[in-house]
């Protein structure tokens, strides 16, 4: 009889103790959960993106139950609504979330830009930068090879004809791929400017020119053209400050490489490039940029 | 047997991933990125001695009382608690180590590298240092093959070239089957 006794005995002692032990320790080692905090994580979208700066949703929602003044707008996944409800919970008035997207600043496609070699190597951008500093003769460009692709976590990026193009419609503006971008070729814009530079060379004009067929060559002719004061040459490469740029676009109109894209206005794949940017200033569907780049290579140009 | 044969011997001959196939869920499950690999390598090296540390004194109970065969039941309980307890503990005092830790401290509670070890130093006559070394090296052990394989995976991932057929589950079955048999290359050093 003991022989069963005994075991029970013990094994139910020591299951006590351990009960009797952890509860003891719930009580002791008990570290008080900001209620607030909860309900602001409650609130926000759970992607863990990292693009408010945090190192993700519940590190925000933590530091900012903290110190509110660091602003309920940081979100661009969540966006306004967002803002709204996490400054609700909070008391204090929203800011407004400027809806972020990404931009890569390159169109050096398969038939514009110039390779160094043949790659067979992992296809990773950051394996070929290894490589005499990358697979393209432009430094500066877009290598094509995805790893923005890989990273997105929301699909967003994409690599058409052996350049990433981004969708804007999926597109939050976290900012992941420009971190993996070995070329920093991508770039967090606010979605509002429609007219952007796809191009990153800061290479003189005639080795640009040499090595990509869509390259800015610095000619400052888009700088001559605004109106606005917006775009600015520097470095061999126009700039838009998307503060002051109000997307007329007249730029792209006059760009002789074709290297600013406004996205506002359909191109037709006949005409060059340079007229076709504003002929049709109807309001473009979906942002088709990749025909759109696709479209344009195929256009000589001789400027 | 010196301390250092001992941990020699389980970090590269026995290993407990690679040659005694134990704590396979994680290895496979966790291996993905790196850092969550190390997070979880750490977490059992912890966890390991903690066990292993509270588990010895307590067989020594049962061998007095004649129910060693209870090993199994009780030593599931007492580790369950322990990291039970060790995660309330590390909250309180250490909040760096225990975010960094993360979810993986909960995640080894049924970890069978954790049980395994403490049965198998009981099983080989260990003294107690004996047995803390032997765990430390259990958990080394279990965080190198976690990193390597986790190297291995992001290779592979990387790679295009997999056939369709041997995409996913099958291609890192077969990598953690070779880089078990390039383990097996140990054997003998102890």
């Amino acid at each position: 009889m003991m022989d069963i006794i005994t075991p029970v005995i013990l094994v139910a002692a020591m299951g006590f103790v351990f009960a009797v032990i952890l509860t003891i320790a719930s009580k002791i080692f008990y570290v008080p959960v900001d209620e607030t905090v909860v309900n602001l994580r409650a609130e926000l979208p759970g992607a863990n993106c990292g693009a408010c700066g945090f190192a993700g949703c519940d590190d925000y929602a933590g530091a900012l139950a903290a110190d509110p003044s660091i602003g309920t707008a940081k979100c661009p996944v969540g966006g306004a609504d967002c803002a709204a409800k996490l400054a609700a919970i909070l008391g204090v008035e929203a800011g407004t979330a400027e809806p972020q997207v990404a931009v890569v600043m390159c169109n050096g496609n398969a038939e514009a830009a110039k390779t160094l070699m043949e790659y067979q190597g992992l296809s990773t951008c950051a394996a070929a930068k290894q490589l005499f500093g990358g697979l393209s003769a432009c430094r500066y460009g877009c290598m094509g090879l995805g790893d923005c692709a890989a990273a997105c976590p929301y699909g967003a990026i994409q690599v058409c004809n052996g350049v990433a193009v981004v969708n804007r419609e999926l597109c939050v503006g976290c900012g992941i791929c420009a971190n993996q971008c070995p070329n920093h070729v991508i770039r967090i814009a606010p979605a509002k400017n429609k007219v952007v530079v796809q191009c990153n060379s800061k290479d003189k004009g005639a080795v640009t020119r040499k090595n990509c067929a869509n390259g800015c060559i610095g000619c400052k002719k888009c700088e001559k053209s605004c109106k606005f004061e917006a775009i600015h040459v520097e470095d061999n490469l126009a700039m838009i400050d998307p503060e002051k740029c109000k997307n007329c676009g007249l730029c792209a109109k006059e760009c002789p490489t074709g290297a600013i894209l406004n996205m506002r206005a359909k191109r037709k794949p006949t005409a060059s490039a340079a007229s076709a940017a504003s002929k049709a200033p109807a309001p473009a569907a979906e942002a088709p940029k990749a025909e759109a780049s696709a479209a344009e290579a195929e256009t000589p140009k001789e400027e | 047997m010196s301390y250092f044969s001992i941990l020699l011997g389980i970090i590269l001959v026995n290993n407990y991933v690679l040659a005694q196939f134990l704590g396979i869920c994680p290895f496979l499950g966790v291996s993905k990125k790196l850092d969550s690999a190390v997070g979880m390598g750490v977490a059992v090296i912890f966890v390991m001695v903690l066990a292993t540390a509270v588990t010895w004194p307590i067989q020594q109970l049962l061998n007095r009382f004649e129910i060693g065969y209870l090993q199994t039941i009780v030593f599931i309980l007492v580790i369950a608690a322990l990291v039970q307890f060790v995660e309330m503990a590390l909250k309180k005092f250490i909040p760096s180590l225990h975010k960094a830790l993360g979810v993986y401290l909960p995640l080894i509670t049924t970890n069978c590298a954790v049980l395994g070890v403490c049965i198998s130093n009981i099983d080989d006559g260990y003294t107690y240092l004996q047995s803390l070394v032997n765990s430390l090296g259990a958990g080394i052990g279990f965080l190198l093959a976690m990193v390597i394989f986790s190297g291995m995976r992001r290779k592979i991932e990387d790679n295009t070239d997999v056939p369709r057929a041997f995409q996913g589950v099958p291609i890192t079955m077969t990598a953690a089957a070779l880089l078990s048999l390039a383990f097996m290359g140990f054997g003998g050093l102890v």
